[in-house]
């Protein structure tokens, strides 16, 4: 299950250690904007060991790469994957080729370290029109893509607009990102809400971004841990249907019906499909 | 490895180490923290094992804790050994 994905930057000690009592679903560890370029490499050292030593239990584990269009994204997958993180998230993603780029060399490395094929997986950000425009192309390019990642900051830069709120700048972009993320069968996340202290704006941002489909939100900010997971959890309301759903499913086999109906309309396979999903969130959030 | 410059790594932050290494004909370290009394020994030790680790028998190493664990304490020590002891690229 993944609600939320929390960024923590690379080379600060004391929140790399208190990462995983957050609440957020996943960590991003960030070796790529957070960190100056003068600090890679304290940073990638710093991680490393971090990851050697806290068993960060509750949480999974993403660590944001450097592009791979820079000097650093070598060492970078050197350093750190000896110690398995969960994913890796590569930045500046524009096409397909930039994720078998980066997926051959985990490869490498996974072979070098007798790990099996495919361990590691990757979360591409996106962040560029060309990445936008590309975003099947990305999702689907490699066995180990299991999710892709909007990046509107960068994005807004790319499209020489000013990010917004509302977001109507980036409304293409986030529809284009999960329509893709759908078609090549992967997850799909929206990009963090950058006023730290606007606790509504945040909790209308992730609605927003549930109702567009996207699958969770990341957020620079613990604050928004909360809001994030709780709109992007099935509400109580949710679940009772989607148990009431399979309830009908399961009397309409019993009685050899082909036809369901519940509180008057037709229970079809997407419907099953949703509710389906909501019992495996509801298992995950509150182990039922 | 040899300290062929002096260098530095870490910051002053709370939970973070900042360590200085400058070249020295001894293995020299000198350590100012917080909580020296509960942990000066525990933090002179992991200094001098991450500095055994990397071969480095000659230095002196300065390190002003600010409450930083074990491993955050041998990263920063690792990253100044590096930066002081790699060609500077031209």
């Amino acid at each position: 299950m993944r609600r939320s994905m929390l960024f923590i930057p690379g080379n600060s000690p004391n929140l790399l250690m208190n990462a995983d009592v957050l609440g957020s679903d996943s960590i991003i560890l960030d070796l790529e904007d957070a960190v100056s370029p003068a600090e890679k490499d304290s940073a990638r050292i710093l991680v490393r060991n971090l990851l050697k030593t806290f068993p960060y239990d509750n949480c999974e584990i993403i660590v944001r790469i450097n592009s791979v269009d820079t000097e650093f994204w070598k060492k970078d997958l050197e350093e750190i994957l000896p110690y398995k993180p969960d994913m890796i998230m590569p930045p500046k993603t524009s096409c397909a080729k930039d994720v078998k780029t980066v997926s051959s060399y985990i490869a490498k490395l996974e072979r070098k370290l007798g790990f099996a094929k495919n361990t590691i997986k990757l979360i591409p950000l996106i962040e560029t029109a060309l990445g936008v425009e590309n975003a099947y192309e990305i999702a689907s390019a490699d066995p180990r893509v299991a999710a892709i990642f909007l990046g509107a900051e960068d994005l807004s830069a790319d499209l020489r607009c000013k990010r917004t709120k509302e977001g109507t700048e980036i409304l293409y972009a986030r529809q284009r990102l999960v329509v893709a993320a759908r078609a090549a069968n992967v997850d799909v996340y929206d990009t963090p809400f950058t006023d730290v202290n606007d606790d509504e704006g945040i909790i209308k941002d992730a609605a927003f971004a549930k109702s567009l489909g996207f699958t969770g939100k990341a957020s620079i900010s613990p604050r928004h841990v909360d809001p994030i997971n709780t709109v992007f959890s099935p509400s109580k309301a949710d679940i009772e249907y989607a148990h009431q759903v399979m309830q009908a499913i399961e009397d309409a086999k019993a009685q050899g019906k082909g036809v369901v109906a519940l509180r008057g309309k037709m229970i079809d396979a997407p419907v099953v499909e949703r509710a389906r999903q909501t019992i495996e969130m509801e298992k995950a959030i509150y182990g039922v | 490895m040899t300290i062929v410059r002096k260098a530095t790594s870490g910051t002053s932050d709370s939970s973070d180490a900042f360590v200085i290494i400058e070249p020295s004909e001894t293995l020299e370290i000198n350590v100012e923290s917080v909580v020296f009394n509960q942990y000066g020994k525990a933090i002179t030790e992991a200094v001098r094992k991450t500095l055994k680790e990397l071969g480095v028998e000659k230095a002196s190493v300065s390190v002003k804790d600010r409450g930083a664990i074990d491993c955050v304490i041998q990263a920063r020590v690792e990253t100044a050994v590096i930066r002081a002891s790699q060609e500077v690229k031209k």
